[in-house]
């Protein structure tokens, strides 16, 4: 009976240190990455780089040398320095639409989980007109009309992602609001806006920021494809987008254009991805990502 | 049943009238009159009002999105200014290609993916079952506008076995439209599988702890048909649950590939809108996508419905 026992629990107790050993490596790995863009996004002016817009046509889709470490692209631009210049694109806008998304979606969710009753179906209901088009289609259309800025863009962007924070942070709200200690908070005779923002906000903020990296991710995968099309950031700058699909001219001659930004933006939403699951399968224990 | 639906369809007409409001305001309200876009270099002040008063751009805007309301009721959605087509004629071209770019890339999306959660969930927590969980998850990573440069320079620029570019229609020659569609298709297809291999595993593995597959086991049926027929039946709810929701994301996939292969579908036709700025083929291909995904989602809904009696008459 007692080895029994011993063996089991030393198997329950095995089980989740190495699990949570093995996710460790990948998590950090993808904190680690993301450090590092950000690093080289912000410092991009003060590093010893080429200018990303200087063209050099005796220079076109030159190869890796000590000048140009990655080469340059069709026009004779510098292809590393261009790699940086973009990521600054990518990640400004990858990071400030979901930011919009998660004040103004974050907001009305807790209002309308808290208030419930009109408010909350008026919300609800707005909401699903905006998720009744197809969100790249919405996209499309609204810069189309716009103009191309990325200005336009992220708050498009941010706007779009708008309802699905809505329904975070609603969902959150609705379970919290009958939890013992906001009933207590009542009792006591706190304001609403206490009770909103001082017992439920400091517990909606969880699940709502893991959501909010993997909105980063989806974010930086649409303005990407945007800016593939054409559609995204206008002409002189580039975002990632833009470099992969300049790169597909090339696809025959030099295939590292269009792979070296791929590659970027895949280890970056990857990344973001990794993090955003790790962090809701810890907020959310019933769903157990990954 | 009945009642359901028609309290769904009472639903449906709200949404779709203010689908119709929002298309209309995006195109109405922002910034750039549309009689200057039209005349371009001929834009005199004269012309331009004249214009403006044919197209009655100087009545009131409520004015303006109930006439044009009571036209797109009557079929008429306008037409193109710069090649005279109507709407509806360029829709109703380009409409089939995209159908059968959606339903060969669901189609293989489904091949890849319910195999492999059927595999993955009968030995959950082995080697292959996390291989194949990692892969989905870095997949999903994997934006559609970078596989599908992927599949060309692999399968048209190094082995030369497909085409990158190019269209034949069905009815002209199959075969040759097939060998079009194998490279778009399976673009879209790889960002569809991880989804449905995900959502459909985890639904598996709780099935297969359930006491009516124990009883298969003892009563002797074999491992595959328990697996294929006993467990996955339960799961045709979350099929249908998963395409349903992956609708949206397939149309804005539709979107890049037949712009990056050149299929003349609707999203080529709204991008083609885009660049040239032919304003009315741009509102009126928004408004149709746009009341289509919302018919699909109703039409899913009903399915819901009919394949769980729960959700009819309103447990779940």
């Amino acid at each position: 009976m007692a080895t029994l026992e011993l063996t089991i629990d030393e198997g329950v107790a095995a089980q989740p240190a190495k699990r949570g050993r093995r996710l460790g490596l990948l998590f950090w790995m993808a904190i680690g990455w993301m450090i590092f863009m950000f690093a080289v996004a912000i410092l991009a002016p003060v590093l010893p780089l080429p200018s990303p817009t200087d063209m050099d046509m005796l220079e076109r889709r030159a190869p890796f040398s000590m000048e140009h470490w990655l080469g340059t692209d069709g026009l004779g631009r510098d292809e590393l320095s261009r790699l940086v210049h973009g990521a600054r694109i990518s990640l400004v806008v990858g990071l400030c639409a979901p930011i919009i998304g998660l004040i103004i979606g974050g907001a009305l969710g807790m209002l309308a989980g808290y208030f419930r009753g009109r408010f909350e179906s008026i919300v609800v209901g707005s909401m699903d007109v905006l998720l009744a088009f197809p969100p790249l289609i919405l996209a499309l259309a609204v810069t189309a009309f716009l103009g191309q800025s990325i200005l336009n863009l992220t708050f498009i962007l941010g706007v779009l992602g708008v309802p699905a924070f809505m329904r975070v942070a609603r969902a959150a709200t609705l379970t919290l609001a009958r939890r013992e200690f906001v009933i207590a908070a009542q009792a006591l005779g706190a304001t609403h806006a206490r009770i909103l923002l001082r017992e439920l906000l400091p517990n909606v903020i969880l699940p709502l920021f893991a959501f909010f990296l993997l909105a980063v991710a989806v974010t930086i995968v649409v303005e990407g494809a945007l800016s593939f099309l054409g559609l995204g950031v206008p002409p002189p700058i580039s975002s990632w987008g833009t470099m992969i699909g300049e790169g597909r001219e090339s696809l025959d001659v030099a295939p590292r254009l269009a792979f070296l930004p791929a590659a970027a933006m895949f280890l970056t939403v990857l990344s973001f991805n990794l993090v955003g699951d790790s962090l809701r399968a810890l907020t959310d224990p019933r769903q157990g990502a990954l | 049943m009945a009642f359901f639906v028609a309290r769904r369809l009472l639903y449906l007409v709200p949404v779709l009238i203010a689908v119709s409001l929002l298309t209309f305001l995006i195109a109405s309200l922002l910034p750039g009159d549309l009689a200057y876009t039209i005349l371009g270099d001929q834009a005199t002040p004269e012309n331009v009002a004249a214009l403006r008063r044919d197209m009655g751009l100087d009545q009131p805007i409520w004015w303006r999105y109930l006439s044009w309301l009571g036209n797109v009721l009557q079929g008429d959605l306008g037409r193109s200014f710069r090649t005279g087509q109507t709407v509806l004629q360029a829709v109703a071209e380009r409409l089939p290609v995209s159908i059968e770019l959606m339903l060969l890339a669901e189609l293989s999306a489904l091949a890849i993916g319910v195999p492999l959660a059927i595999v993955c969930a009968a030995r959950s927590g082995g080697p292959f079952d996390r291989f194949m969980t990692g892969t989905a998850f870095g997949m999903l990573s994997v934006p559609t506008f970078l596989s599908a440069i992927l599949l060309i320079y692999l399968f048209a620029v190094e082995l030369r076995w497909l085409p990158a570019t190019g269209y034949v229609p069905f009815a002209e020659d199959p075969a040759a439209n097939l060998r079009f569609m194998v490279l778009p298709a399976l673009t879209l297809a790889l960002a569809e599988w991880p989804g449905i291999m995900r959502v459909l595993r985890s639904d598996m593995i709780a099935t297969l702890q359930e006491d009516y597959i124990a009883l298969a086991k003892a009563k002797g049926l074999k491992g595959s048909r328990i697996l294929f027929v006993h467990a996955l039946k339960p799961s045709s709810l979350t099929l249908v649950t998963i395409t349903g929701i992956n609708i949206g994301r397939l149309i804005g996939g539709t979107v890049i590939v037949e712009t990056i292969f050149a299929l003349p579908g609707i999203g080529r036709l709204l991008i083609g809108a885009i660049y040239t700025r032919d304003l009315i083929i741009l509102q009126g291909v928004v408004l149709l996508v746009g009341a289509g995904f919302v018919i699909v989602n109703f039409i899913v809904d009903l399915l819901y419905a009919v394949l769980d009696p729960r959700i009819r008459h309103g447990h779940a």
